[in-house]
């Protein structure tokens, strides 16, 4: 059984015409909205914060191997290089949050552009290992170069005022701007993938010999979602830098590449609600494990052994599957 | 002492030299991640990784049990190729009617369950391991000094390499491998133990990762995070040369260690990069890889 059909199976209703919308989907959306709100009145608002930026970054990442079928394990890239742009940007040319931020984003989807072009020229496996190449390339530049402040990062970056008259340095403030931007990205991927669009890729990814055969120009639209996938993980990478003001080595390194597989992974790829709750689950993870420092990788890596083997669907995949309902 | 190109001709060779070391490491590396893959179909991520326990194996058995190095050079390949065959016995048989992609998940887990446990246990800074007696010392070849440590790890790497080579070619073994990687089931219905060859090639092919750590260790630090770095050039490689052929990872895998070596002398800012650099080039030029069939 393919993974194609792993997916297939984990959303017993994909089968169905499109035209038939899930009542779930909107449900479960209305609950997580509801518990966005509420949510900090009970957790520490960093917290999630940085969780939904890590749960945006994991839905980008998602965009691609649970609806094209392509494993990029260079994604760090795209959210590294953005936080870079949107902090340097924020801190040394003085530009405002919302500014800061569209800059990382647009940095983001050129690399996308550049990077996605050349990665699509090869299928499955050697799609993986180009991006993970790709990826620390970029990572040794930003190593060298002077602006990213090197093995520092880029620290005190301002939060500042967004369009001028919200001061972001009040936590509520930044908390409703990252949810606002969390939500929009969201549902952006939402509607992507249940667009004509959508369908197609998600055509290719069930036999792309035959998308082609039925007059699909397939790399095109692989590339346009490899440029989306790149241009909201950076999305997510600028909010993080804004939120958390730093930018840092870690977040263009490999390992945070693997993370993002681990989150989406966790949460169950191909649904809609998997890589938030992955996002939400390997974040809480890491702050709880905080203490043991070097276990944290070992546990990420049993955990990556475990759900390859024995839990392929995710949370949201099982639950779903069982419940027999589109998550 | 001469010139070339105004660079003085001891550190062009120099660099030529370690430019080839790596070569070695990136062409038995990359020789064993091809054989795994037309066997299992998995791309081993822990690849690195095994490498990593190579080097540690090395150390390890001569700090503890005085085992010097040339039965290090045997023991530790067979330590780590004995835990390869207890992971494709345990968790990697489970894959082979997945996507590729899942098998790739699962050792970049694996890799990261290692380095994860050695970095624990001996922390990151690097162990060092000297070079055995036998192998001090060195030529003056009059335009270059050759260590001769560094001489054997090319000769020896380069001869594991084309005997791997001749092995798969030109043997029956070989013949069957080939043929199971073609097509398993109709070699299982000549009654070749198909599931015996899959299990030892990996083991196999963690021996190589092990081989190759084990000279390693006396020229950079042991370290944990010395596989991790360098599994993702070796991916380069991969996809640059392709794993359609042999030969083709070891062509390749020798060739990018001197246009590294190459790079240090004349930008060395740009020597991290260079690898990447060509394997964009490529893809550009040859999306299916110098060596690879269009897949």
């Amino acid at each position: 059984m393919s993974m194609e059909q792993r997916i297939e199976a984990a959303a017993p209703t994909a089968s169905a015409a499109h035209s038939s919308r899930s009542w779930s989907e909107p449900l479960v959306f209305v609950i997580m909205v509801a518990l966005l709100v509420i949510a900090p009145k009970a957790i520490y608002p960093m917290f999630i914060m940085q969780a939904l930026c890590f749960a945006l970054f994991a839905c980008a990442f998602n965009l691609l191997i649970g609806y094209v079928g392509l494993l990029s394990f260079g994604h760090a890239l795209y959210f590294g290089w953005a936080s870079y742009l949107a902090a340097h940007s924020a801190k040394v040319w003085g530009f405002p949050p919302e500014l800061a931020i569209l800059t990382g984003t647009l940095t983001a989807c050129l690399l996308g552009i550049i990077s996605g072009s050349l990665a699509i020229r090869r299928q499955g496996i050697y799609f993986a290992m180009i991006t993970l190449a790709l990826a620390q390339m970029m990572f040794f530049f930003a190593l060298q170069l002077k602006f990213t402040g090197g093995e520092d990062g880029i620290q005190a970056v301002p939060r500042g005022k967004l369009f001028g008259s919200i001061d972001l340095s009040d936590q509520t403030n930044m908390y409703f701007t990252t949810v606002g931007i969390f939500l929009f990205g969201f549902l952006l991927i939402y509607r992507i993938i249940h667009s004509p669009f959508g369908e197609v890729l998600k055509g290719i990814r069930e036999n792309e010999a035959r998308a082609i055969s039925l007059g699909y120009k397939t790399d095109r639209y692989k590339l346009m979602a490899f440029v989306l996938s790149a241009t909201l993980a950076g999305l997510a990478g600028s909010t993080k830098a804004i939120v958390l003001q730093i930018a840092s080595l870690t977040d263009v390194d490999w390992p945070m590449s693997g993370e993002v597989v681990l989150m989406a992974l966790v949460g169950g790829l191909g649904t809609v609600f998997g890589p938030v709750a992955g996002a939400f689950i390997v974040v809480a993870m890491q702050n709880y494990l905080a203490q043991v420092g070097q276990w944290v990788t070992v546990i990420q890596g049993v955990i990556f052994v475990v759900c390859v083997l024995a839990f392929r669907r995710g949370v949201i995949g099982e639950i779903a599957h069982h419940l027999r309902i589109k998550l | 002492m001469f010139e070339i190109f105004g660079i003085p001709s001891a550190a062009l060779f120099g660099q030529l030299l370690i430019g080839l070391i790596n070569g070695s490491f990136y062409a038995l590396l990359s020789l064993g991640l091809a054989v795994i893959f037309g066997m299992l179909n998995i791309i081993n991520f822990a690849h690195g990784a095994q490498y990593m326990l190579g080097a540690f194996a090395a150390y390890l058995l001569l700090e503890l049990l005085g085992v010097n190095y040339w039965w290090a050079l045997l023991v530790a390949p067979l330590i780590v190729g004995l835990i390869g065959v207890v992971i494709e016995r345990t968790l990697l048989q489970w894959l082979y009617k997945l996507d590729h992609l899942y098998g790739l998940l699962l050792t970049f887990g694996l890799a990261l369950v290692i380095e994860g446990l050695v970095r624990n246990r001996y922390g990151s800074a690097g162990l060092p391991y000297t070079v055995p007696e036998s192998l001090t010392g060195g030529t003056n070849l009059g335009f270059m000094f050759l260590p001769n440590y560094r001489a054997w790890v090319i000769a020896a790497s380069l001869g594991v390499c084309l005997a791997t080579w001749f092995v798969i070619e030109r043997t029956k073994l070989g013949a069957y491998l080939r043929a199971a990687t073609e097509n398993p089931t109709l070699v299982r219905a000549f009654g070749i133990n198909v599931p015996l060859m899959i299990t030892l090639t990996y083991g196999f092919g963690a021996a190589l990762a092990a081989f190759a750590g084990v000279m390693a260790a006396p020229i950079y630090n042991v370290s944990p995070q010395m596989g991790s770095s360098l599994i993702i050039v070796v991916f380069a490689v991969v996809v640059i040369g392709g794993m359609g052929s042999i030969m083709g990872a070891i062509v390749t895998g020798f060739g990018l260690g001197i246009v590294e070596g190459l790079t240090k002398v004349f930008f060395p800012e740009a020597s991290n990069t260079v690898i990447f650099v060509v394997m964009a080039i490529v893809l550009l030029v040859r999306p299916a890889g110098l060596f690879g069939r269009r897949t």
